[in-house]
């Protein structure tokens, strides 16, 4: 069978194939790669003349002083991100949703979405101006709360700094695919709606909102999945050994142990401990939906 | 702009009918201002970074809040920051990037989808789980890092374009699009006694325009954007991307702010002009996409639908 199509179709076999090779190579050579994280790793030996030492990783990682702390600190920030950042642009749509001059959703739309566009490295950039001692949000609270000191570097604001410039730049952009779940409503739910003798908020509450929730849903298991990468890149840019009592996440600290310290062996299994613990995430909330709201995503 | 109108005009439709009450009236004023307050907030930093990148470097350098406009006019900055190998080589460096990058990603990718979208694939399924795993579970960072350079791509301009080539997210947009394309468009030409290739070429790609202009898009803005994997890979300097340079440029204005030490690497020396370069330097490394993206929103918003919804 297979052979029959082959000798006919092997072009289309043929056009597969880099993509094929693409994914072995750099993303399942990796995940075979993490073998390094039961090993005692040394360069010259590579992975196949490297020590195996079993769990010995994992137990140093999970008996270090920073284990705690990074479970605590990639956990909170994750979860405030989400807690916030998740509902933001679903509130947002939904506001659109009830503007009435085209014109001025569109203006709004476009300008909301133009951070999005903005590189990680320029966002941190402006952060650490706005937020430094003399930086604008700085003198701007400085002037309720009578203190100007450099705030980015304050272990105290991190966490809100980070959150709140995250659904900042996110807002526009995620909001997006809700407009457009929006739009697929039907438009005789609102006019029954209407007649049932429901206003605006009832409307929103009892037709919108059960009308766009798979895809909320869907998007939260998605979102959930991707709960403990944090925005790696973000994290590195912005935090300083003044705020790693709350700024230093698992992926930031395997991205120190392993290419600042050549720690290969260690770092995998802490990368590797992340890897496994997102993805049971994933399962897990994926499991949770299915059960509750039939919407799942696989 | 169609596309987007249609459903902005849809909803606003049913608004239209009834005024309501007077609690909808306040609600509406109250609406229009909340959005606007968010719109100026989201226009602001980036206002004051371009005001900033234009001001009269003294005065800028006294300046404390944010600027509603320019203080004084000087396009002092961005003649240093074009007149500097560094920050000029790269620019360069990132348009290479930007260009050989989009043309390798879109090809595979567009290769791949083509072949996945067809229904009587042996093993598609297979393979789809393959791609789609990826998205979920990865190994790492070190052992990526250690398959690249084992690839010899270590200090290779190689190690920005070819590991990221492919992403899983763009793929399975790009073969949903090719799938709702009717079969019988490539049954009746492969009757006709047309390739595969023909087929891809002629028939496929021209009806997938659309979502090839989205993945484009794509990859440019994150190829423009990408500034990590030439921190960890890239080692000569003549072949960093603007991005890395930018933060090079960041952590040295930091420090300047601690020990005015003006020793650095772009050789921009006195403080004055330092501030005035960082801001010019971002407008430059924005403004491009900046001002691309208005114009293709309406394939971004497409993009995102397709790939989220029924992908």
């Amino acid at each position: 069978m297979i052979r029959k199509d082959f000798r006919k179709n092997w072009v289309i076999y043929l056009i597969a194939l880099p993509v094929i090779v693409f994914f072995a190579v750099f993303a399942y050579a990796p995940m075979v790669g993490v073998l390094m994280a039961f090993q005692s790793y040394q360069i010259k030996g590579g992975i196949f003349g490297s020590p195996w030492v079993g769990f010995k990783n994992f137990l140093d990682f999970f008996n270090s002083y920073y284990f705690g702390r990074l479970i605590k600190n990639t956990f909170l920030l994750s979860f405030y991100d989400l807690l916030l950042g998740f509902p933001a642009p679903i509130l947002f749509a939904l506001l659109m949703n009830e503007l009435r001059g085209v014109k001025y959703k569109r203006v709004v739309q476009t300008i909301t979405y133009m951070p999005y566009f903005i590189s990680v490295v320029v966002i941190a950039g402006i952060i650490k101006d706005f937020f430094s001692s003399s930086g604008a949000v700085t003198l701007l609270l400085g002037s309720i709360t009578g203190s100007t000191s450099n705030m980015i570097g304050d272990a105290a604001n991190f966490r809100g700094i980070f959150v709140g410039t995250n659904i900042w730049q996110f807002l526009g952009f995620n909001s997006v695919i809700y407009m457009a779940a929006l739009a697929g409503v039907d438009q005789e739910l609102y006019d029954a709606a209407a007649l049932d003798g429901a206003g605006r908020l009832g409307k929103a509450i009892h037709v919108t909102l059960p009308c766009i929730m798979s895809t909320i849903v869907i998007l939260l298991i998605l979102r959930i999945g991707n709960l403990l990468t944090v925005s790696f890149e973000k994290v590195l840019l912005l935090y300083a050994p003044s705020t790693y009592s709350v700024s230093d996440v698992i992926m930031t600290f395997t991205y120190r142990k392993g290419l600042q310290e050549f720690n290969y062996g260690y770092s995998t299994a802490v990368g590797l401990f992340n890897s496994v613990l997102n993805f049971l995430m994933l399962i897990s909330a994926n499991a949770i939906s299915k059960k509750f709201t039939e919407t799942s995503l696989f | 702009m169609s596309n987007n109108t249609e459903y902005l005009s849809a909803s606003n439709a049913r608004k239209s009918k009834s005024k309501g009450s007077l609690g909808s009236r306040i609600f509406d004023v109250f609406n229009v201002a909340l959005m606007a307050a968010i719109s100026y907030a989201c226009l602001a930093p980036v206002l004051h970074v371009v005001f900033a990148s234009i001001s009269d470097p003294v005065r800028l350098l006294s300046h404390q809040g944010i600027l509603l406009k320019p203080l004084g006019f000087s396009i002092e900055g961005y003649k240093i920051i074009f007149d500097n190998d560094t920050i000029l080589m790269g620019y360069l460096n990132t348009i290479f990037y930007v260009v050989t990058g989009v043309l390798l990603s879109t090809t595979l990718t567009v290769m791949g989808a083509y072949a996945l979208s067809r229904k009587n694939l042996f093993w598609g399924n297979a393979i789809m789980f393959f791609v789609t795993f990826t998205m979920f579970f990865n190994g790492g960072l070190i052992p990526f890092y250690i398959v690249v350079t084992a690839l010899g791509m270590y200090d290779s301009r190689l190690a920005l374009i070819v590991p990221s080539a492919v992403s899983a997210f763009n793929l399975i947009i790009m073969r949903t699009a090719l799938r709702e394309i009717p079969d019988s468009l490539e049954e009746s030409a492969l009757m006709d006694g047309a390739g595969h290739l023909t087929i891809m070429w002629r028939i496929v790609l021209p009806l997938a325009k659309a979502t090839i202009a989205v993945i484009v898009l794509f990859y440019a803005v994150s190829m423009w954007n990408s500034w990590f994997p030439a921190s960890i890979f890239i080692r000569d300097r003549a072949k960093y991307p603007l991005q890395l340079i930018l933060k090079e440029i960041f952590v040295q204005n930091d420090a300047s702010h601690v020990s005015h030490s003006s020793s650095d690497t772009t050789g921009i020396n006195t403080d004055v002009f330092k501030m005035l370069v960082k801001y010019c330097t971002i407008v430059a490394a924005t403004l491009p996409v900046l001002f691309f993206y208005p114009f293709f929103q309406k394939y971004f918003v497409k993009g995102v639908m397709i790939g989220s919804i029924k992908g």
